[in-house]
Formats: C-alpha cells, sequence, structure tokens
C-alpha cells in the first residue's frame, strides 16, 4: 500500500493519502468548460465526439489533448454560444479542415463506398451462405447410398495396399 | 467442377493486401486541403513588427506569393528558415504568420535567423490558423495573383520540396500575372 512508503504514523499517514486523493481531484478541474446556457453541454460532447483531432488522427476533439484540439474544443464552444446548429458547426470546421475532420463522413462520390460497403458484404455473405446451404440438402439426404465397393473393387484395393507395402520394404 | 470460383477469397485477399502495402507509403499527415482553390480567408490582425499597424489580405497586393506559418516553439520552423532566406534573396515574396506565439519571442528570433518576410501577421490566438485550416507548424500556402490559395504543403518547405511541390507552378503563376 501507499501508505508503506510515506513518512509519520498514524494520524499523519491518513493526512499524506488524503491529500494525495485530493490532487488528482485538483487536476481534473482544469478543463471544466463554461456554459452561459447549460442545455448546450451535451451538445458541445455530442460534437466533441464526432469530430477528429487533424494533427493525432486517431483521436476525436473529446480525446486529444493536442494544441490544435484545445482551440477546436474552444471554437465549437464559441459557435455553439453564437447559436449555430450542429449540422452549421460541422461545415464551419469541414470548410477549412476538409471531410477528415468528421468522424461520420457525409455520402457523396467519395465516400458513398464506405456507406454501402457493410450492406453489400452482408448481402454478399447471405447470399453465398444461402447457396452453400442448398447444394448441401439434396447431398444429406443422399448420404445413405454412398457406393458400396464391391467385392471386386474390395480385392483390387488390398492387392494395391499389398504391393504398396511390399514396395517399401 | 469449376475450381475457379475457390480462388476468389485468395485474390480478393492478395487486391486487399496490395492496397494495404501500398498506402503504407502515404504520409498519414497529408490531409487533403479544404481551401486550395479558395480565396485566401479574410483576416485583420497586427504586424509581429509594427503592433500599431493592420494586415489584412490587401496587403498581398495582387502579388504571387508564399504564406508562411511558422512559430518559434516549431523545431521544424528551424530547420526550414535558411532555404525560405534563400528564396526570399532570389526574390520570392514571402508573408509570414506568426502562429500561436510571443511577440518579443518571435522578433528575436527573426533577428538572430534573418528575416524572410515581406512581412508578418501575428496571430498569437490562431485565428487566421483556424481559418486556415491550420493543425500544426510549419505549413506554407503558395497564393496566386487574384489572392486564390493554389497549394498547401504541411511540413517543412526545403529544396527538395520546392523544387518538387512548387517552383513549377510558382512560375508558371508568376508568369501568368506578368502577362496581365
Amino acid at each position: 500500500m501507499i501508505s508503506k512508503f510515506l513518512p509519520g504514523s498514524g494520524w499523519l499517514k491518513q493526512v499524506g493519502l488524503l491529500l494525495l486523493l485530493l490532487s488528482s481531484a485538483a487536476m481534473a478541474v482544469e478543463d471544466v468548460v463554461k456554459f452561459s446556457d447549460e442545455s448546450l453541454r451535451p451538445r458541445y460532447q455530442q460534437l466533441l465526439e464526432e469530430l477528429r483531432c487533424p494533427k493525432c488522427q486517431n483521436q476525436n476533439l473529446a480525446d486529444s489533448n493536442s494544441a490544435i484540439s484545445q482551440d477546436l474544443r474552444a471554437e465549437v464552444q464559441r459557435l455553439l454560444g453564437e447559436g449555430l446548429t450542429d449540422a452549421e458547426i460541422k461545415e464551419y470546421l469541414k470548410n477549412r479542415y476538409s471531410e477528415f475532420i468528421l468522424y461520420r463522413p457525409e455520402l457523396n462520390r467519395a465516400t458513398w463506398f464506405l456507406w454501402a460497403a457493410p450492406v453489400v458484404l452482408v448481402l454478399l455473405g447471405g447470399l453465398i451462405v444461402l447457396r452453400l446451404s442448398r447444394r448441401k440438402k439434396p447431398s444429406a439426404s443422399q448420404e445413405s447410398d454412398i457406393p458400396v465397393r464391391s467385392t471386386d473393387q474390395q480385392q483390387r484395393l488390398d492387392e494395391l495396399l499389398n504391393s504398396h507395402k511390399r514396395g517399401s520394404e | 467442377m469449376n475450381r475457379l470460383p475457390l480462388f476468389i477469397p485468395f485474390a480478393l485477399c492478395l487486391a486487399l493486401g496490395a492496397f494495404l502495402f501500398f498506402s503504407l507509403g502515404k504520409d498519414p499527415l497529408d490531409l487533403p486541403s479544404a481551401l486550395v482553390g479558395e480565396p485566401f480567408p479574410e483576416f485583420v490582425l497586427e504586424e509581429l513588427h509594427e503592433p500599431e499597424r493592420q494586415v489584412s489580405t490587401e496587403d498581398f497586393d495582387g502579388q504571387v506569393l508564399l504564406v508562411n506559418v511558422w512559430a518559434t516553439w516549431c523545431f521544424a520552423c528551424r530547420i526550414e528558415h535558411p532555404w525560405l532566406n534563400s528564396l526570399a534573396k532570389d526574390g520570392v515574396v514571402i508573408v509570414g504568420l506568426n502562429y500561436k506565439d510571443h511577440r518579443k519571442l518571435a522578433q528575436d528570433w527573426l533577428q538572430e535567423r534573418g528575416d524572410p518576410y515581406q512581412f508578418s501577421i501575428f496571430d498569437p490566438r490562431g485565428i487566421l490558423g483556424i481559418d486556415l485550416g491550420v493543425y500544426g507548424a510549419p505549413e506554407t500556402y503558395l497564393v496566386d495573383a487574384e489572392g486564390v490559395i493554389r497549394h498547401r504543403r504541411v511540413g517543412v518547405v526545403d529544396e527538395r520540396v520546392w523544387n518538387e511541390e512548387f517552383r513549377e507552378l510558382y512560375q508558371q503563376l508568376v508568369d501568368e500575372a506578368n502577362d496581365q
């Protein structure tokens, strides 16, 4: 436990532990955003989730702590305060940072494939499964009439096996 | 039995592998720019050396020029700077955009390393930066005589990049501007 590594004993340790716990709370307060109208907050959160940090690339604005993300968060907050709709804010940022900034890309000539691919793949997969299952059905009913080897054939088979054994000796 | 269909998954995997393999060489920071072909965004900001002077796109004055986004905190800008100096010496008009920086630090920096800029826009809060879609420094924009952005480079512009991406287009734009 941490208390082992703290100097002093008894209550002093406990105070030390308490201070440690409080320090993390103090740091967490740093990036609190203030809104004049609290109803904007959920929209703000939602937008930050859906907007991509242009610098760090695989994080959204909510997760990233890079300088540009901080600026863009402030910008989103400012635009919300000015009364722009979510779509207008996205458009505003798209005009500056290109479509790259949208984690949910718009449907257009360059992105239709992204949107269509899952549907097409599921349909294709379903089709293949359907075809395979249809093909199996008749053969399953014929399982009982696998041709039985005639004595003639069995003889030939034994001969072949034996000749192989002899050959390898 | 026709075995050709059995190779379809294999072919698909091969195609996917080839696509991923050739994507490896791409620079992930090379984002498509929303502003190429668009007019340079309007701005009114202070000049870096003369705080009382306001500069705007009107100061571009119909010249073909480069706008170079830089800052003292940007390490790559130091690497890029000598090449900008030599471009300026060759008569290329460069406008500095000092991005999210401190005035005094920026002035000292230019004093020390040479000032290739015809004038410097001072943008301590990154306002013009956001309008330009800047997400780091250095970045360099080639602006034509009509004030339209024709090319954008994210990252260092050195001799190699200049020759590969800028030289030809720059010369062509200058020639066009002279013809009119």
